[in-house]
């Protein structure tokens, strides 16, 4: 009796898993947005910015789920890779966390195809309860003047400052708007990606940062700043103001695989990715 | 064997040889041609003197040569002891099979990639070392000298024993005649007319620690100062040159690595030569 009820069981789970199957790969059933890539063949190769990882695999694995015949494929390496990529055609679309300055621009031809706003969040450890900051003082901190947790009522520690490799856009942005170009300490350590930011922070107790709004989550802790949380309302509102667009790039114009994965990434279908992985839409 | 095959073998084995110096020196030669202008007009010195801030006009390298050079000095200064120790257990304290066993043990740790010595550092030896000096990161000189001290022991003690297991065997015969214990064999017959293996070994350990990126990279925190202290963070040739690679191609930057490239160069150079001058002359000494 028991082994009839497994074996009935084990059945209804085979064919749920069969119905599934045929619905998650049947072409009738999905978003009219992908209906573009039925047909076409291809490999699209995507490098650069690291904060648009997440949003650029979603669709990439939305769109090689429908078509097999589509290889998209995405590297990391930061905005200056990104645009060095581009413009001499090792990869179709470099992602930027930044515009491309008139001199890129120049030099590759680019075009540039913004699909998405993005927030720059200071990041501290879960451990650390200084989280709410003013701009004075995180210029202090990144400079190397405010050199201990205990001045912002904490232990008596010196703050880890973490910033991010030359090739970084996020770097660039973050410098500007909210380090009004300052100094950033010789003694800051150096990562090489959005990823590798958040994994330092979270086990660094006396260390701080700043990742991607994108990247948020609870094994680090957001840092308000003057009382404005780098929410994503916040953002949108332009009441956070270290915030930056983040950027598409092809080398003159995109051809018809390429055209079409931006398309995508406009559509509606496209924005909603943008937003559920924490940015804020464009269109 | 007929001659003509012989003779092609000869060719052949004279064409790879050819071919692997040629590569050292075509390297060699790229890296200094395309360093050259930096270093007229007097640029040289400059490159060698000021700190590294690109927003500042400032290309500076020197940083990054002291931290490679602290912290490649401080790894051999870490594996040597420990090298020794490793060679004398498997060629001469421990029993044939045992020391077999630990030589085969050691031959294995050569094949372990860089990137997992670093990745488990991150997360054992760091938080360590950020408490033991309860200030800074953890990513720090003292982090990665051991962890590049760990990478480089298997060469120096690969090569180690071989030098003990060299030896010749009447030496050994007589010191026990004599009455020698294994200390006694080991300190007065064994290192001495093994010195030159010594040598080799830790010429090779020293370029392979000078030149490894991934270590450096990941745990040694890659910050812009002159290390003053085994807690300070430090960034060295290597990963520097891993961290501007990406900028652009244009750039002052990207031009400056390699200078970069050539000191680092010029710098393992240096440590063969210094070490092989080192052999000579107790060579020479001998006589």
């Amino acid at each position: 009796m028991k082994g009839g009820i497994t074996v009935r069981v084990k059945l209804k789970v085979a064919l749920l898993s069969i119905f599934t199957f045929l619905v998650a790969g049947n072409p009738l059933v999905i978003a009219e947005d992908l209906d573009p890539f039925l047909g076409v063949k291809g490999t699209l190769r995507i490098a650069g910015g690291t904060a648009h990882i997440p949003a650029m695999k979603e669709a990439a694995k939305r769109i090689m789920h429908i078509n097999r015949d589509i290889k998209i494929t995405i590297a990391g390496g930061g905005s200056g890779v990104g645009i060095k990529q581009a413009g001499e055609g090792l990869v179709d679309i470099g992602n930027t966390g930044r515009k491309a300055t008139d001199n890129e621009i120049k030099r590759y031809g680019l075009k540039m195809f913004k699909f998405a706003i993005d927030g720059i969040a200071i990041v501290v450890n879960t451990e650390n309860p200084v989280v709410r900051m003013k701009k004075a003082e995180i210029m202090d901190i990144f400079s190397g003047k405010l050199d201990n947790w205990k001045a912002l009522g904490w232990k008596d520690r010196a703050p880890n400052v973490y910033t991010r490799d030359a090739s970084s856009g996020t770097r660039k942005v973050f410098w500007k708007k909210a380090l009004k170009k300052g100094k950033i300490t010789k003694t800051a350590n150096f990562v090489k990606s959005h990823g590798a930011m958040k994994s330092a922070i979270s086990v660094d107790p006396y260390g701080i940062g700043y990742i991607s709004v994108g990247y948020l989550d609870n094994t680090v802790a957001s840092v308000s700043l003057d009382g404005v949380s780098p929410s994503l309302e916040n953002v949108r509102k332009g009441n956070y103001s270290i915030a930056r667009g983040l950027y598409m790039n092809t080398k003159g114009d995109p051809s018809v695989l390429t055209r079409l994965f931006i398309d995508y990434i406009m559509s509606k279908e496209g924005q909603k990715i943008v937003v559920e992985k924490g940015f804020i839409a464009v269109n | 064997m007929r001659p003509s095959i012989e003779k092609f073998a000869e060719k052949s084995f004279l064409l790879s040889a050819l071919l692997s110096a040629s590569i050292t020196i075509f390297i060699f030669s790229f890296m200094f041609l395309f360093s050259l202008p930096l270093f007229r007009g007097g640029k040289i010195v400059e490159f060698l003197k000021l700190g590294w801030n690109p927003y500042d006009g400032k290309f500076g390298v020197l940083p990054m040569m002291v931290g490679t050079m602290i912290i490649a000095s401080f790894a051999i200064l870490i594996a040597t002891p420990f090298g020794i120790g490793c060679s004398a257990l498997i060629s001469v304290f421990s029993q044939r099979n045992f020391g077999r066993f630990l030589r085969k043990l050691v031959e294995f740790m050569t094949g372990i990639p860089t990137v997992i010595y670093s990745f488990v550092a991150i997360f054992l030896l760091v938080p360590l070392v950020r408490e033991i000096f309860q200030k800074g990161t953890g990513m720090c000189v003292l982090s990665a000298s051991i962890m590049l001290a760990l990478l480089i022991l298997p060469t120096i003690v690969l090569f180690l024993t071989d030098a003990f297991n060299s030896v010749p065997k009447n030496y050994l015969s007589a010191a026990e005649a004599l009455g020698a214990t294994p200390v006694q064999k080991l300190m007065y017959v064994i290192i001495p007319s093994a010195w030159k293996g010594i040598i080799s070994g830790l010429v090779l350990a020293a370029g392979r620690a000078a030149g490894d990126t991934m270590i450096s990279l990941m745990i040694a925190g890659n910050a812009l100062q002159i290390p003053k202290g085994l807690s300070d963070a430090a960034r060295t040739l290597t990963s520097h040159i891993a961290l501007i690679i990406a900028s652009d191609y244009e750039s002052p930057e990207f031009k400056s690595i390699f200078v970069c490239g050539l000191i680092l160069f010029v710098f393992t150079m240096l440590i063969v030569l210094v070490l092989r001058l080192l052999g000579y002359f107790e060579i020479l000494r001998e006589r």
